[in-house]
């Protein structure tokens, strides 16, 4: 081992299927207001999942900053990217709703609901590239093992 | 070339693979689209939410039908490097269409539907614009969730100097279920489509 890369898979945080998670609850709750709209919905399930997307995407933040080491710079090309990409994509329909006259806390509750997907995605996918990538600059004898945050397991062998 | 066995799959070490991850040459063509589609929700015109709709909507539908049931099964059978090779010719066009013709498909057929008053509860139909708004819901879960993170964990991989052949296989596996069942769920907007055509 060069210290290059690290050629095991590390064990993390539940992050993916968090923001999976998160992103179900935005998907419902767009789901809910599509059945309503144009017409003002009920605002209380939706906001309720809203918070309860919002609290779970802070919550991965917060796991994604304490990740050490890791695949920092493949981290933020990736999201960069992604997030770029997410903005033209909620963008467009943010662009849909106040051309249809949303307006007042349904437009709000939209608008937020459009941000947290546009942060949950480029997250996930940089996460997602990021954990497969090596870790610059640190030997692998110098990568916490069984600290309870994560393993080093040799692929193929399975011996840690 | 050494080998070693993972379960079922045949673990190779792998060879670089020289490719680009988002072929800058499609952007162009993506960008234009694009502008397209805002002019077309802005006119409000009917012909051209139709148009970026129904053209989004039966790209986006073969492309994953064809994925999932065709395509699909015969990846799972060619081996690792013949998968890799396939992979890194198809996937990073995918990466730039699907995504445009998903964009295309929603934003127009959403303005299509309030301009046409499908929305409304009052629509006879209401009930099965609702079915659509929940099938795209979850096939964009899978879609974004599993799909399209693993796609690029593939090709990052493929881009190291060492891809590791476990991981790669794995993700690919993913991939292939999961490309299975957004086929499987774009039948069921077929069916909904049609419904709501007739």
């Amino acid at each position: 081992m060069n210290g290059q890369s690290l050629p095991t898979e590390r064990r993390f945080p539940p992050i993916a299927e968090v923001a999976v998670v998160s992103m179900a609850f935005v998907i419902a709750g767009g789901v809910y207001l599509g059945a309503y709209f144009p017409r003002p919905a009920p605002l209380a399930p939706v906001v309720s999942l809203l918070i309860a997307a919002g609290v779970l995407l802070v919550i991965n933040i917060v796991a994604v900053s304490r990740l050490k080491p890791f695949a920092w710079e493949v981290f933020f090309r990736v999201a960069g990217w992604a997030l770029l990409a997410y903005i033209v994509i909620t963008g467009l329909i943010a662009y849909i709703f106040v051309l249809d006259h949303a307006r007042g806390t349904m437009l709000v509750v939209l608008i937020l609901m459009l941000v947290g997907f546009a942060v949950n995605v480029p997250l996930l996918l940089a996460f997602s590239v990021a954990r497969y990538q090596p870790v610059d600059n640190v030997p692998v004898d110098n990568v916490p093992v069984d600290n309870g945050s994560f393993n080093v397991v040799d692929n193929v062998t399975g011996e840690k | 070339m050494t080998a070693d066995t993972v379960g079922a799959e045949k673990i190779e070490a792998l060879p670089q693979t020289t490719f680009q991850i988002i072929p800058v040459k499609g952007l162009p063509f993506v960008a234009v689209w694009l502008v397209g589609l805002v002019v077309a929700i802005a006119a409000n015109k009917l012909w051209a939410l139709d148009f970026f709709h129904v053209v989004g909507g039966a790209g986006w539908t073969v492309i994953d039908l064809f994925l999932g049931f065709i395509l699909g099964p015969i990846m799972g059978r060619l081996s690792l490097s013949s998968r890799i090779d396939f992979v890194t010719k198809l996937m990073p066009k995918m990466i730039l269409l699907v995504p445009t013709l998903v964009i295309s498909t929603l934003v127009a057929g959403l303005q299509l539907a309030r301009r046409e008053h499908y929305l409304l509860s009052s629509y006879s139909y209401h009930g099965w614009v609702v079915a659509s708004i929940i099938v795209v819901g979850v096939m964009t879960i899978i879609a974004i969730g599993l799909l399209e993170p693993a796609n690029l964990a593939v090709l990052f991989e493929l881009k190291k100097p060492k891809p590791n052949g476990e991981i790669v296989a794995k993700l690919m596996r993913r991939f292939i279920y999961t490309a299975a069942i957004t086929g499987a769920m774009q039948v069921a907007t077929l069916v909904i489509m049609t419904r709501l055509a007739t």
